[in-house]
């Protein structure tokens, strides 16, 4: 694949229009997992929109955005900041090997009262 | 035999990008009844229109056809070359090749096949037209200005100065508008009330103009030149004649607890009241809703103690009607609800204020005397927060998708008031993009940025939210790429602004086009800015677009020119494509009639020779030249076809459609 | 009235009690909750991705068991309800989508998005109705309630269509029906950490913690949620500050029903 290519399938997944971002950054204002992103809300956006998808792909911020989607509520422009880093997310665990959480980490941390939603979201959003 | 001349215009590349002139001046020469046919760069020039002149002269040509722009642009400017030329100018037709064709087509081959179409279309109409004479009608000498706020209150004064009489109708109790509600204005922070009361007083003195305070325009009929204008003087429960604005009855009303409008409800005034100390005029009204006596039948001490019996708690709504040759649309805005806002939390902290709400809290004459206190504790704020394009530049469905264009001055005017009087004040201002295009303005927000200290921080808050008696304002720090939370005790919110609503109705009478924003449209957007496109009737102020207070007056004082630019005629040429009806045809079934929009057609009984010297009398239509506007829904509700429109009659019409379906 | 209820996975194990207290409520209150034949889970996250099918058809399936079993699906788990019901957007207008689910599933009618998705609390202020609730307390509940709204049941607010993302107030209008003070406090409708918690645990327990400090500085007693993962999340990190319930814990409390 074309980066031209994997920029396009990026920009489909996502389903939302980066062209109509203003830069006002109210996504990343309300952002309550700011501090964890390393790369911020707005940054997705506009990284997208240049072509920057290789920094994307690398970032940590896929596995702590929330998806609590403030920053799509919010946007003055119709613009999903959370369905872009959802696609990067996708992408990155339907790569081979790339799973945000691996079968063995999961014993130790689950205790008694951990619901089973806990465990199916966290599946769902971090592994293929 | 028809002789007709054809003329392509290139309009620069406009056209001739996309459509190949050359080849349809060229196919259209073979046209039956086209004897000349030529192509030029700019029709509408000089040598353009010379073109046309020597070509009718040299050619004798019975009639013209110009393939060119809109004829909303340029029909007059080719209509009156004709004349000069002898032929008469209702025997010009224009086919619209740009709007129609080269600016909505990308193949040459394809907009050049339809340029010919439209070109022949148009030749297959003129050869139908007739000679047309324009009638005339008288133009009443006297201004309506809808609207008094600096708008309605500056171009009524330029078009009285000219001598004209001018009426302005102002729904509230006194003119004035938002301009009255400022403190200081931008850029060089002179008091509002300054200068604008007395521009008020001008009026109120002024012996042209008629000031018909808290009354509202309710029908408009007529045109251009000769409207005629129902206007509702709404009961104000106070004798205006009478009343000499002593202010008694506000001090002995007992309800003394409604919402202070002017204020923006800040604080309370009584059931009676005068709006503001310089109102115009400065006579009471009671708020009925509110009054003990007109909700309890128990009271009047308002009237016990009027040294003049002003106070009629009787009193009706009256109407009145006048005649018009011109309106000005001057009806303003207001600041949009917040209630698609709550992040920012206005509803639930009373220390979260619009910018017009700051206004009057900045006021000498406001509920604070001029000293910023916040509304909740009446403390002073230490730290100020404003967010700016609250509700502006909004897409989403939740505010407005313009931009509200006043906002960025005001709030650098704000911010630097606020550092000016309180030096220990910390100020913030969350922006996107700082817009201060216009003479003064950018070194006017720089003023406030690198003299006055304000902190101008780009990006737009996420949330506003209480913590511990604190407001809690969290937004994004773009350039620092960080999101920061900034403690603040008043948070002040630049909000978007939205035509006054009412200018739907007013709209709606004048049959004047509006937008999907509620602004009224111009005529054309850099050449006819104060125009609406109903002849007449002009616009000024916000009611057309937003903008602040220098270029609303700039605006109002364009639309005076344009007004008495009119008034100053005695008569205004009519249009002559007006309705008539083939009387043999009519059966006076009042259809017609009956859908007209001007009252323009009435019914005659009139003798009709039957043969044999008989005679009988039917009932006909019959239409006013100088009342129809040329709008042609008379001639489709016609059930016997026995209306036409002069200049586009059915028969015109249909050529024109087998022309373009010939192909 | 009957009723097609979808309980979800987190409400048959860890989350009983939201589901015994819902069931017995309502039918205290008139209305039989039938459960859904042969459920699956939703996935307890809507998938975001434009090429999501697979995982959207669970959803679909108990959307279309629903559209023949009366017209209308309730749900009462957060996570469900935000699935199924932005699926059921998707089936109504997303075409793709529509078609290609539908090509999966071969259903013997396509399904469109023609079933109605509720959650309990509509219900109870749609059909039942918070006076008729007022009216059947026995116990009233004295005490001053948060409403922790989070975000699933907000959010996409143009899809979900639940009540004002900003400042909502059904659950405030279920507490004063139940006899309780609401209590209104700014941080009920963010995030308590979500899944996050299995990843890094520090970014739920801040935000925890956050909600309910800030539920507790504005005066409120205990809060009360929809979501079993909200639940969780709360207590664990912030258990301590304030109890957190199910609301309907606090319905069977007033109604005086008991498991």
């Amino acid at each position: 694949m074309t980066k031209e290519e994997r920029i396009e399938n990026l920009n489909r997944l996502s389903g939302t229009d980066v062209r109509k971002c203003m830069k006002c950054g109210k996504c990343s204002g309300r952002c309550p997992a700011f501090k964890d992103m390393d790369i911020k809300p707005h940054q997705f956006v506009s990284m997208l929109a240049k072509g920057k998808i290789d920094e994307l792909l690398e970032s940590e911020a896929i596995w702590n955005c929330l998806s609590c989607m403030a920053c799509v509520e919010r946007c003055p422009r119709g613009v999903a900041p959370a369905a872009v880093v959802e696609a990067v997310r996708d992408t990155v665990v339907r790569m081979q090997g790339k799973n945000g959480i691996k079968a063995e980490e999961i014993p130790p941390i689950v205790d008694e009262l951990i619901p089973q939603q806990l465990l199916v979201s966290a599946y769902r959003k971090y592994n293929k | 035999m028809q002789r007709i001349g054809v003329f392509i215009c290139w309009c620069g590349s406009n056209i001739a990008a996309t459509v190949d002139v050359e080849k349809v001046a060229e196919v259209i020469k073979s046209e039956p009844g086209v004897v000349y046919s030529a192509n030029y760069q700019y029709m509408c020039s000089e040598n353009g229109q010379q073109l046309i002149k020597q070509a009718i002269k040299e050619h004798n040509l019975t009639g013209v056809v110009v393939g060119a722009c809109s004829p909303r642009m340029h029909e007059a400017t080719f209509r009156k070359a004709a004349e000069e030329a002898g032929l008469n100018p209702y025997m010009v037709e224009i086919a619209n090749i740009r709007e129609h064709c080269s600016w909505i087509h990308k193949d040459m081959d394809e907009a050049t096949e339809k340029a010919v179409i439209l070109v022949r279309t148009a030749i297959a109409k003129v050869k139908l037209n007739a000679p047309l004479t324009a009638g005339e009608s008288p133009v009443v000498k006297r201004a309506l200005v809808i609207g008094g706020g600096i708008a309605g209150i500056q171009a009524a004064l330029d078009i009285a100065d000219a001598g004209f009489e001018v009426d302005i109708v102002e729904k509230n109790a006194t003119i004035g508008g938002r301009m009255a509600q400022l403190d200081k204005t931008f850029p060089t922070l002179d008091c509002s009330a300054c200068i604008l009361t007395p521009k008020m007083v001008d009026c109120a003195q002024h012996e042209k103009i008629d000031i018909l305070s808290y009354s509202e325009v309710e029908d408009v009929k007529g045109f251009v030149g000769n409207f005629s204008v129902k206007i509702r003087r709404k009961a104000r429960f106070v004798d205006e004649t009478k009343c000499t604005g002593c202010k008694i009855c506000m001090e002995k009303c007992p309800s003394k607890k409604g919402l202070n409008e002017f204020n923006m409800n800040l604080n309370t005034r009584p059931a009676i009241y005068i709006p503001f100390a310089q109102a115009i005029p400065n006579v009471a009204v009671i708020d009925p809703t509110q009054c003990i006596k007109m909700k309890t039948g128990k009271c009047g001490i308002c009237q016990k103690f009027c040294g003049v019996g002003a106070i009629d708690y009787e009193q009706k709504d009256t109407f009145i009607e006048r005649q018009y040759g011109a309106i000005v649309v001057a009806t303003g805005f207001k600041p949009i609800a917040l209630d698609n806002f709550n992040e920012y939390g206005y509803a639930d902290n009373k220390d979260v204020i619009t910018s017009l709400e700051l206004e009057r809290l900045m006021n000498a004459a406001g509920p604070t005397n001029g000293v910023l206190l916040r509304p909740s504790d009446g403390e002073h704020p230490k730290v100020v927060t404003f967010i700016q394009c609250v509700g502006s530049r909004d897409t989403s469905g939740c505010g407005k998708p313009y931009c509200s264009k006043i906002c960025c001055m005001y709030t650098a005017k704000h911010a630097m008031m606020i550092r000016e009087k309180y030096p220990d004040t910390e100020v913030h201002v969350f922006y996107i993009d700082v817009r201060t295009p216009g003479k003064n303005y950018d070194e006017f927000y720089r003023r406030a940025v690198e003299q006055y200290g304000v902190d101008y921080i780009k990006g737009m808050v996420g949330k506003v939210y209480n913590e511990n008696g604190k407001l809690m304002v969290q937004g994004s720090n773009l350039i620092d790429n960080e999101q920061i939370t900034i403690e603040s005790d008043l948070v002040v919110l630049a909000t978007a602004i939205e035509p006054e609503p009412s200018v739907r109705k007013v709209a709606t009478l004048l049959t004047a086009s509006i937008d999907t924003n509620n602004f009224l449209t111009e005529s054309h957007a850099k050449l006819r800015p104060v125009e609406s496109p109903t002849a007449g009737v002009y616009l000024a102020g916000v009611c057309q677009g937003p903008k602040d207070i220098p270029e609303t007056v700039s605006q109002a004082s364009a639309c005076a020119a344009k007004v008495i630019g009119l008034l100053v005629k005695d008569k205004l040429k009519t249009n002559p494509c007006v309705a008539s009806p083939d009387e043999n045809m009519c059966n006076g079934c009042s259809q017609c009639a009956n859908v007209c929009a001007y009252g323009a057609i009435t019914y005659i009984d009139k003798e009709f020779r039957l043969g044999g010297g008989k005679t009988e009398i039917r009932r006909v239509a019959s239409v006013n030249p100088a009342v129809c506007q040329g709008c042609g829904a008379c001639t489709v509700t016609c059930p016997s076809g026995a209306m036409d429109l002069k200049g586009f009659s059915s028969k015109q019409i249909m050529s024109e459609v087998e022309a373009i379906c010939k192909m | 009235m009957k009723i097609s209820y979808y309980p979800g996975c987190t409400l048959r194990t860890k989350a009983k009690e939201l589901d015994v207290t819902a069931r017995l409520c309502a039918e205290a209150l008139g209305v039989q909750m039938e459960e859904i034949e042969n459920w699956q889970c939703c996935g307890a996250v809507y998938p975001m991705g434009t090429d999501e099918i697979a995982t959207k058809l669970s959803a679909v399936r108990a959307l279309d068991y629903a559209k023949h079993n009366g017209g209308k699906l309730l749900t009462l788990c957060s996570a469900c309800h935000n699935v199924i019901k932005r699926t059921n957007e998707d089936m109504k207008t997303n075409a793709d989508i529509c078609f290609r689910a539908n090509n999966y599933l071969k259903l013997d009618e396509p399904y469109k998005g023609e079933t109605e998705v509720i959650h309990y609390l509509e219900m109870l202020k749609n059909v039942v109705g918070f006076d008729a609730i007022k009216k059947a307390v026995v116990n009233p509940i004295n005490r001053k309630i948060g409403a922790y709204y989070g975000c699933l049941l907000l959010r996409p607010s143009g899809v979900m269509a639940f009540d004002n993302p900003e400042n909502p107030t059904i659950i405030e209008d279920f507490i004063r029906a139940i006899g309780g003070t609401p209590v209104v406090y700014p941080f009920r409708n963010e995030c308590c950490g979500a899944y996050v918690s299995l990843k890094n645990s520090e970014l739920p327990k801040q935000k925890s913690m956050k909600v309910l400090s800030s539920a507790k500085e504005k005066g409120a007693e205990e809060v009360i949620t929809a979501c079993p993962l909200c639940l969780y999340n709360l207590q664990a990190n912030g258990g301590d500050i304030l109890p957190v319930k199910y609301f309907t814990e606090l319905l069977a409390e007033a109604l005086g029903v008991k498991a």
